[in-house]
């Protein structure tokens, strides 16, 4: 009886050996993956806030440097705050639309990649 | 022992051996000495983990595999297997930025990624970098990267500058994300440290918090490494195959 039971356990661990063969993704990276991708409610905030205020900062950058090359202070940097701001409501969209953390393009390009050609210079 | 009760002090940059090399200041900080250690520290997990090698793994060696397997796993889900040739830069931000956080949770410690110098200058290179590799792959056509598919024409000069500055933000939500963390959870921790002693016997609470606040930043020190090296992967991904 024992020694039946052994061999169905060792053809379990069989089968599994082999589940794990075709399947070469290790069990910590998904739980990792699933868990950064939903995370807390706080830590989507924190990087809704981090995106949002990084593009507004490096608008405000870019304007304040063209306005010290170009001398045109202080119109440039006005304009490039909005313009921050709205990259920074972007990125965001971006982030939530089912991107995980991607500051990321769009993925299925699979019919935007036709009007790309349009698209383009 | 006065500095010791700021929560803040433990942040602070000393220098151990002063060095200045011209008009720079050039010295060897406890930062860079927690850099060193880290470096030293990999080497002696990554070196003496494989040193025999065996087939069946004990259990250092089959770490040190877990650790290669799931870098080279993440790359190869986010990136391809035109990522492959740049796995050991991957391997290396990821092994450096979690012993960096790990070895800060050390007691008398000192966590490097807790300054926004060190995380921006990591996130810059990832930067220069993934930019160089589209810009050497695409020529000329990375640029049409600023111009999403499908836009009409006259949204063009309103776009272009949003796309650019997103562009632009991505070393700095990169780098911030990663210092604003372990800044934020090793203050919280040295705050409520400071509160054991201060309550006497009610310190029992505090005490408990700070017991589940080290496991948390244990984890945090984990995922922080992790978002870091995978965002690194999707900036790469972009790289090598724009839109």
């Amino acid at each position: 009886m024992s020694d039946n039971k052994k061999h169905s356990d060792l053809d379990d661990l069989g089968a599994r050996l082999n589940q794990a063969r075709k399947d070469p993704i290790d069990p910590t990276r998904i739980e990792k993956n699933k868990n950064s991708e939903k995370g807390s409610a706080l830590s989507l905030a924190f990087r809704v806030g981090v995106e949002l205020v990084s593009a507004v900062a490096v608008g405000t950058a870019v304007g304040w440097g063209l306005d010290k090359w170009l001398d045109t202070r202080p119109w440039l940097m006005l304009v490039f705050i909005i313009l921050g701001g709205a990259a920074g409501v972007m990125n965001v969209y971006r982030m939530a639309s089912g991107f995980g953390y991607a500051v990321g393009y769009q993925k299925d390009n699979s019919d935007a990649g036709n009007n790309n050609q349009s698209g383009r210079d | 022992m006065a500095e010791g009760h700021s929560p803040l002090a433990q942040f602070e940059i000393k220098r151990l051996v002063p060095m200045q090399l011209g008009d720079i200041d050039v010295s060897f900080t406890n930062s860079s000495l927690m850099m060193v250690t880290s470096v030293v520290a990999i080497s002696v997990f990554l070196i003496l983990g494989m040193r025999r090698s065996a087939l069946v793994p004990g259990r250092w060696q089959s770490v040190v595999e877990l650790s290669y397997i799931f870098i080279a796993n993440l790359l190869k889900d986010t990136v391809g297997p035109q990522g492959r040739p740049y796995f050991p830069f991957i391997f290396t931000i990821f092994m450096f930025v979690l012993f960096g956080n790990l070895l800060g949770m050390l007691p008398y410690g000192f966590t490097f990624t807790s300054h926004i110098v060190v995380t921006f200058t990591m996130a810059l290179f990832v930067f220069l970098g993934v930019t160089v590799i589209a810009i050497a792959k695409h020529k000329m056509h990375f640029f049409s990267f600023f111009m999403p598919p499908g836009v009409p024409m006259y949204m063009a000069p309103l776009l272009i500058p949003i796309e650019i500055i997103s562009y632009l933000s991505r070393p700095i939500s990169l780098s911030v994300r990663l210092f604003a963390n372990m800044l934020a959870g090793h203050t919280l921790m040295k705050v409520f440290a400071g509160f054991i002693i201060a309550l006497g016997a009610a310190g029992i609470a505090p005490w408990a918090f700070v017991v589940a606040l080290t496991g948390l930043e244990i984890v945090i020190a984990f995922l922080q490494a992790f978002v870091f090296t995978i965002l690194t992967c999707l900036y790469l991904n972009d790289a090598l195959h724009l839109h």
